[in-house]
């Protein structure tokens, strides 16, 4: 009987496991529940990026080798909206028609990603495009790749490694956006600040990033007071369970700063079921960081205030690197530094929304 | 070889062994029977180390007076057992299972271990490898193997607990090879079966316990199946002398409708084919040792293991009975054998217990009101006479002879046309006992059917009118009317004379 | 009288979860008595709404309220516990989503009505019930490994219903669910509970579920000799789960009108888990008491927004759940049981001693 279990929930997987890798080379979809099954069994981990490297490394074979073979790996684009963003970014820039072999592979936890890497090193990719999970324990891997002269390009998020492992790093500031926020906010010279701060998940690049001027600011500024500071974990339902405890327990305030979107909206739902008005003009004012394009439109109708923004769209940066290190040119500066803006409710424009909501 | 003197060993309000003798020679294979609870597996229990005799000598091979307090102690003095389900590791390979737990050291060479098993598995002509694993083995072979692993531990005294029962004939024929051939090289055998057959076709001596006393030690020749039947139930011959029921007969214009007819019927549960009928308002039943397929019939009567084949009429008309509820249906009822299992539903209350069946047959959505289901156990609770402290009491805090009649409660409640009762007077007190044997003829003359199992012949004699005698699995013989002695059963058991 | 009025007590099911309750009043009571205020005001759709941490704890733990429902059922019945029904609620929210919003991710008004939209969920809440209670019923595999299927990829497979994309519901009257509608300044979500509870009860008290649900749990082989199919029960059980699932589902996703499919309802299958528990239920099937489980589900609710009253940081929560767990199991071990009920012997009986002291004093 258990033998009977063990074959069927195998047939499951592996059947699961070749739906996905089918439909990897069209769609983006499925590639998700392959690694999301994947994280399942530590033995399926391998398989499951072997499987999506072949599919598309076997379509390549056809054509000539002058495709330029790429493994990316990143995070689960199931994650937020920026990440989703992202994925989709990535996708259509390392098509064929623009020269390129592209494999993807998906994964929350670094210790899948690196397995990831490892499989993609011994397919001889030509260049690894590596979002990490996490900022340590990437160096050996990386000398692997240096080691098989692959070149490994950085993007979206910075890693603890020596920078002569890899060619280029493409990411965005946190600290600097989250200075650009505060900046704003102090900008609109209330004559008291009392703000209810919203964190993403604890010790995430972002999460210090934006968290750590906010601090700075409050603890520098005597009218600045942080009446709440409470991690929401990236999650609208719990950010709006936190705001509405702080509205339940009767504590004045007038800035709502959520490090995300989702939280943002999260704690405007709370807001609205208390009757307390937000937005240009009104009693509270409402932030958040990524630039949705529902999250812009909000802005647009004036019931948020502020919306910084985090640049998914790396591709474009990716690629012309790629293009130098192809030609034999080094890139410029190893930390390439996104351009990145934040929306005033008050100046937002249609077409900001449309250029840069995501 | 093996000497076992004046062996005592109680539980709590039981005296399992009481001054049992047992002696077995080298080279020897000896039977141990005795009907359940006689106290066999209490004194292969005490002789490996399991449980601690109370008093006694045991010598073992002119070693006078030995300790065993542990199985352990058992296996260094040469002592090994194989029971009846098999205990090795079915994902490890044969050689494994044989050294498993043996070895002297952390490191275990691998190649010596299997060459070694290898050499020890064609001496015994076991057809296995050693590199093979156990679980692709026929249940014979892991068997075997877990023999071979017995005699290699160096064994002078081999207990093989019902090693049979799980075996088809070929199988059990290998085994007696592998038996005799250990016999030659001068292994003492203890044999523990409820097979008659193979004692005899086996075995040179037996040894007949009863009630956790000794009966006797016997040559296997001068003990014919008749008598060797008599003296496991305690029986004389001559001295037991029919009961005839006092409850008149049913009588009604009807009384001669086969209520229930079976023809080849037969389930998973591996017995042979067998034919079965009922008359209205007839009482029979099923006798036969232990494991001899009385209560595999009447399962697959009920529809409880599942039918392969067989035609099935009730009053004259065919029938489809694929489980419990079609039988139920059919107005069909079963208590089964093992109360505790199969019978009651312990958390629940008796209250619950007593309507489930006629709840299950009345519908999903048609369930009882408080007033109604209180009403029918109230009525069965004094009916009965079942003693608990209320009807919402928890059957399982209830005696066994309590819950049994929770359980009878359960059945008469459906009023069924044919009622199987399995054992239904096991372990339970004597004045229930007559209860129920009182209340199976009361049902009777009131044109109920029923068939009656009990290990007691007695108490079937006293109120069957028809038996239908198993022996290892099929039926070979129906006693009825002038035949009805407790004779003519146990021949009729023993049988193959 | 004394003895067994406390035995009664200790005995009986709701006990700890009332306990609990009272415990978590009682430390409120002492801090904050501000933490019972109920004021009605005005929410910013001009609907007059009650507010306060009571009513929060009411809205907020309906989604676990419903689940614990279908988690008895499931327990009871299968003696495991399905651990896919974050991941299910995820996937009935957006099948709801994909039907509201059709292929168009932010349309100008929902493509079906709700109702549809709901039944839709419901199906496909039923169904993921469905695949799992035929792997547990059917293929005998245990609950807890069976659900993990979905459990890992039940994400995975709520994104792909939408491509992907986040769509947002226009309609406001959507948003009725898990909020407040118009002119009733209770939670919406109290009402669903309330309708769930009802109909739990009526199915109950007009169906023979309950029984054979228990008479399952407790000895399976019995009840197929009952003419009761266990196998059938399972996958009852498993299904009403599912159904409760849409339910959530459809809160969940009102609350915000979007969906987000890695976090939505998040580890919301152990606190389901937890209410079960906490209402005094065995784990491993037999007996239970529904009731005792939604008002555990209440009592989890009650702890995390005291937790977050405390500033509490919401990621530590789950520690302060797991010494719940701790104390629970701690309680329900028959042996601080019999050492509890011991000592309750002892208090009555020096209660007793001195009473008859006293009255002896009395005489002289």
């Amino acid at each position: 009987m258990k033998k009977a279990i063990s074959v069927i929930m195998a047939s499951i997987m592996v059947l699961g496991l070749a739906a996905c890798s089918k439909s990897e080379e069209t769609t983006t979809k499925a590639t998700t529940a392959a690694t999301t099954a994947a994280e399942t069994t530590k033995a399926a981990e391998t398989t499951a990026a072997e499987t999506t490297t072949e599919a598309t490394t076997e379509g390549a074979k056809e054509d000539t080798g002058s495709l330029i073979k790429v493994g990316i790996i990143n995070n689960d684009p199931n994650e937020s909206g920026y990440r989703t963003a992202n994925d989709a970014d990535l996708k259509k820039m390392f098509t064929k028609e623009n020269g390129y072999d592209a494999s993807f592979a998906y994964s929350l936890k670094n210790d899948e990603q690196i397995q990831y890497a490892q499989t993609f090193i011994q397919n001889e990719v030509d260049y690894l495009l590596l979002s990490a999970a996490d900022v340590a324990g990437w160096d050996s891997v990386l000398q692997d790749a240096q080691a098989a002269g692959i070149k490994v390009i950085l993007f979206d998020r910075t890693i603890n490694a020596d920078p002569s492992l890899y060619e280029a790093s493409i990411v965005s500031d946190m600290n600097k956006e989250g200075q650009t926020a505060v900046d704003w906010l102090a900008s609109q010279n209330l004559s008291e600040y009392n703000v209810i701060h919203i964190q993403g998940v604890m010790g995430s690049a972002a999460q210090q990033g934006r968290s750590g001027a906010l601090d700075s600011k409050a603890a520098a500024e005597s009218n600045w007071t942080i009446v709440k500071q409470q991690t929401a974990e990236w999650n609208a339902e719990k950010a709006q369970q936190i705001v509405q405890s702080v509205i339940d327990s009767g504590t004045k305030f007038n800035v709502i700063y959520a490090e995300n979107d989702d939280m943002a909206k999260g704690a405007v739902a709370a807001l609205d079921a208390a009757g307390i008005s937000h937005g240009v003009g009104k009693d509270v004012i409402v932030m958040g960081f990524d630039c949705n394009k529902w999250a812009l439109e909000s802005l647009l109708s004036k019931d948020w205030n502020y919306d910084g923004q985090c640049n998914p769209f790396q591709a474009s940066y990716i690629d012309s690197i790629i293009k130098d290190l192809e030609s034999g040119k080094t890139p410029a500066q190893k930390t390439i530094i996104m351009d990145e803006k934040g929306f005033d409710a008050a100046t937002i424009t249609k077409e900001d929304v449309e250029n840069y909501g995501i | 070889m093996l000497e076992m003197r004046g062996i005592n060993k109680s539980f709590p309000g039981v005296r399992a062994l009481q001054k049992v003798d047992f002696t077995l020679r080298a080279g020897e294979i000896h039977a141990l029977m005795g009907e359940n609870g006689a106290g066999k597996s209490t004194l292969i229990k005490v002789l490996t180390g399991v449980y601690t005799k109370d008093d006694g000598v045991i010598n073992l091979d002119g070693q006078q007076n030995v300790k065993i307090h542990s199985p352990q102690d058992a296996q260094k003095l040469g002592i090994s057992t194989v029971y009846q389900e098999i205990t090795l590791c079915p994902n490890l390979t044969v050689a494994e299972n044989m050294y498993i737990g043996r070895g002297k050291g952390v490191i275990t060479k691998w190649r010596k271990m299997n060459a070694d098993a290898d050499k020890i598995l064609k001496k015994l002509d076991i057809p296995a490898r050693a590199t093979q694993q156990l679980g692709t083995c026929s249940i014979a072979v892991q068997q075997m193997v877990a023999i071979a692993r017995a005699v290699d531990m160096d064994c002078k005294v081999l207990i093989l607990d019902e090693p049979t029962s799980s075996l088809d004939e070929q199988e059990v024929e290998k085994l007696f090879g592998l038996m005799r051939d250990l016999k030659a090289l001068g292994v003492g055998i203890i044999f523990v079966t409820h097979f008659l057959d193979q004692v005899y076709e086996v075995c040179d001596k037996i040894t007949v316990l009863r009630d956790g006393q000794l009966v006797g030690e016997y040559e296997i020749k001068d003990l014919p199946r008749v008598k060797l039947v008599a003296k496991m139930l305690g029986k004389e011959m001559d001295d037991l002398s029919d009961i005839k029921s006092e409850h008149s007969l049913y009588d009604g214009p009807d009384a001669d409708t086969q209520v229930f007819e079976a023809e080849k019927l037969c389930s998973n549960a591996g017995i042979k084919p067998f034919n079965f009928h009922i008359k209205k308002g007839e009482v029979n039943g099923f006798t036969g040792l232990l494991g001899s397929g009385r209560s595999e019939c009447v399962r697959a009567i009920f529809g409880a293991d599942h039918v392969i084949s067989g035609k099935v009429k009730m009053n004259g008309r065919p029938v489809r009975i694929r489980n419990p509820l079609d039988a139920m249906k059919k107005g069909i009822a079963y208590l089964p054998e093992d109360r505790k299992n199969d019978g009651i539903i312990g958390d629940l209350s008796v209250k619950e217990n007593i309507i489930l069946a006629l709840q299950v047959m009345k519908g999903f959505f048609k369930p009882f009101t408080k007033a109604q289901a209180s009403a029918f156990a109230d009525e069965y609770i004094k009916k009965l006479n079942i003693k608990t402290a209320s009807a919402d009491t928890p059957i399982k805090s209830l005696s066994g002879g309590n819950q049994q009649k929770v359980i009878l409660a359960r059945w008469l409640l459906m009023h069924p046309e044919y009622l199987i009762l399995d054992e239904p007077t096991r372990g339970i007190d004597v004045g229930t006992k007559v209860d129920i044997q009182k209340l199976v003829l009361e049902l009777a003359s009131g044109g109920m059917s029923v068939t009656f199992i009990s290990s007691e012949t007695d108490e079937m004699l006293r109120t069957c009118s028809r038996l239908i005698v198993m022996r290892d699995r099929k039926v070979v013989g129906e006693l009825s009317g002038e035949d009805l002695t407790q004779n003519k059963i146990m021949s009729t058991i023993a049988g193959g004379e | 009288m004394n003895k067994s009025f406390f035995r009664k007590i200790t005995s009986n099911q709701m006990f700890i979860p009332l306990m609990a309750l009272l415990l978590l009043v009682v430390v409120n009571l002492i801090v904050d008595p501000g933490f019972f205020k109920v004021t009605l005001g005005k929410n910013n759709a001009g609907n007059l709404v009650f507010s306060g941490f009571l009513i929060t704890i009411l809205d907020y733990g309906s989604e676990l309220a419903i689940l614990a429902l279908g988690m008895t059922l499931v327990t009871a019945a299968s003696g495991g516990q399905d651990i896919s029904v974050g991941a299910t609620i995820a996937i009935a929210g957006s099948a709801m989503l994909r039907v509201l919003c059709g292929s168009n991710s932010r349309p100008d008004a929902i493509q079906a009505p709700i109702i549809v939209a709901f039944l839709v969920a419901c199906l496909v809440g039923m169904l993921c019930g469905a695949f799992n209670g035929t792997l547990v019923s059917v293929f005998k595999i245990q609950p807890m490994i069976a659900t993990l299927i979905l459990f890992t990829a039940g994400r995975s497979i709520a994104a792909w219903i939408n491509n992907n994309e986040l769509p947002i519901v226009p309609d406001p009257k959507f948003a009725y669910f898990g909020g407040f509608i118009p002119g009733i300044p209770i939670p919406t979500t109290v009402f669903i509970v309330l309708i769930c509870i009802i109909i739990m009860a009526l199915v109950l008290k007009f169906t023979n579920l309950g029984l054979y649900t228990q008479a399952v749990g407790i000895n399976e082989k019995s009840s197929r000799l009952n003419g009761i199919k266990p196998t059938f029960i399972k996958f009852l059980a498993f299904v009403i789960l599912g159904l409760c699932v849409a339910v959530a589902a459809l809160i969940k996703v009102s609350r915000l009108s979007t969906i987000n499919y890695s976090v939505i309802a998040k580890d919301i299958e152990m606190d389901a888990i937890l209410a079960v528990a906490l209402g005094g239920n065995s784990l491993s099937g037999g007996k239970f008491n529904i009731w005792a489980s939604v008002l555990g589900a209440y009592v989890i609710q009650f702890l995390t927004t005291t937790l977050y009253k405390f500033n509490v940081r919401s990621d530590a929560l789950s520690a302060y759940k797991a010494v719940v767990v701790i104390l629970l199991v701690f309680f329900s071990a028959p042996k601080v049981r019999e050492y509890l009920s011991g000592l309750g012997k002892k208090i009555a009986s020096k209660k007793a001693g001195k009473r008859k002291l006293a009255g002896k004093e009395e005489i002289k």
